[in-house]
């Protein structure tokens, strides 16, 4: 077994009402640590108003060989977006 | 000891001191921490510690004239009020932390004793560190029994320093005259409670940590909030205060 410390992905939420956001990641033995961890390494200049820390290997992501065969198909659907409605003048900020 | 007229300003010197001399202490680990936020971390405690030290001093130097940078960079070790724990070797990290476990749980409940301090400053001070400390103990705490229930190597460290350093755990407790007289004002907390629950704290966390809680009854070092300092004092201040000495003034 490894004797490096696992690593974890942090994700900060800045206020409330928006969503976490990955900020970067941390070595912590588990997750309680992680979370103290994170909040001494990502939260000196009062980012953030809650944690979420996940252990990277936990994480599953797409693998940038499939970006043509998961992505490419949906760049010809322009239909697929909501541009094609007339928006009445008074409806702002949408 | 320094002639010391004021109790109020005694008092808040060894608040003050403490917290200095315990966040330079920290900082010289700054870049040697173990692990990368093992190193943020400690930093981070010497940053809150020496905020705290800001407001102290910054407090007594209202009464006593001065300002906090001439009460921090132009004293001598006699004319300190730290108390002998705080100016401990940093060791291993199983000393570092048990130091500051030592002094985060009675900071805990002091800071939570001067939250009805009669005197407001004092209150509004304690009121300002009581969640830094919250967490500073939280955080001690959690590696002592890491530590303590870790490897067999971490066990026996932990509880070398754990007796090591405990002689120096009793005498924030041991009051004397002039904190009797802070007492009797409502300014301080009661020495008994705090020392009742510093007990009550460790015990239940070295129970966690399969450490064995040192005799209680033992005998106390003591010295330091009257000015008499074990030999460490005068190389921490000599790295701490050499700027200040060597370029009177000089400025960031």
């Amino acid at each position: 077994m490894s004797r490096e410390w696992p690593l974890w992905e942090v994700f900060i939420r800045s206020q409330h009402g928006l969503a976490h956001k990955h900020v970067g990641s941390l070595h912590a033995p588990d997750a309680e640590m992680a979370v103290n961890n994170a909040r001494d390494v990502y939260t000196r200049r009062n980012e953030g108003v809650s944690i979420w820390v996940v252990r990277a290997a936990d994480i599953v992501a797409s693998s940038p060989s499939d970006k043509g065969a998961l992505f490419e198909p949906a760049n010809s659907k322009v239909y697929r977006h909501p541009t094609f409605f007339p928006m009445p003048e008074e409806v702002k900020n949408l | 000891m320094a002639h010391l007229p004021d109790p109020k300003l005694a008092y808040l010197l060894r608040q003050g001191d403490n917290a200095l001399i315990l966040s330079q202490q920290l900082s010289q680990l700054c870049g040697k921490g173990p692990a990368l936020e093992e190193d943020m971390a400690l930093t981070n405690v010497a940053l809150d510690l020496l905020g705290q030290t800001r407001m102290w001093l910054a407090y007594a130097a209202e009464l006593q004239g001065g300002d906090e940078d001439t009460l921090a960079f132009l004293r001598d070790a006699h004319e300190m009020h730290c108390c002998l724990l705080v100016e401990q070797p940093n060791g291993n990290y199983a000393d570092t932390m048990m130091r500051q476990f030592y002094f985060d749980t009675w900071h805990y409940f002091l800071m939570q004793g001067l939250l009805t301090s009669t005197d407001a400053r004092i209150a509004q001070i304690a009121e300002k560190s009581i969640k830094e400390v919250t967490y500073h103990l939280r955080r001690s705490g959690d590696l002592v029994v890491r530590l303590g229930d870790g490897t067999p190597d971490s066990h026996a460290k932990t509880q070398a320093a754990a007796d090591a350093l405990w002689m120096y755990s009793g005498e924030m407790f041991l009051y004397d005259a002039l904190d009797d007289a802070m007492v009797a004002q409502g300014v301080a907390a009661a020495s008994a409670p705090l020392r009742a629950a510093f007990l009550e704290h460790v015990g239940e966390i070295f129970a966690e940590a399969t450490l064995t809680l040192p005799d209680p009854s033992a005998w106390m070092q003591r010295g330091g909030k009257q000015g008499r300092h074990t030999e460490h004092l005068g190389f921490i201040l000599a790295e701490m205060q050499f700027l200040q000495r060597a370029y009177p003034g000089a400025e960031w």
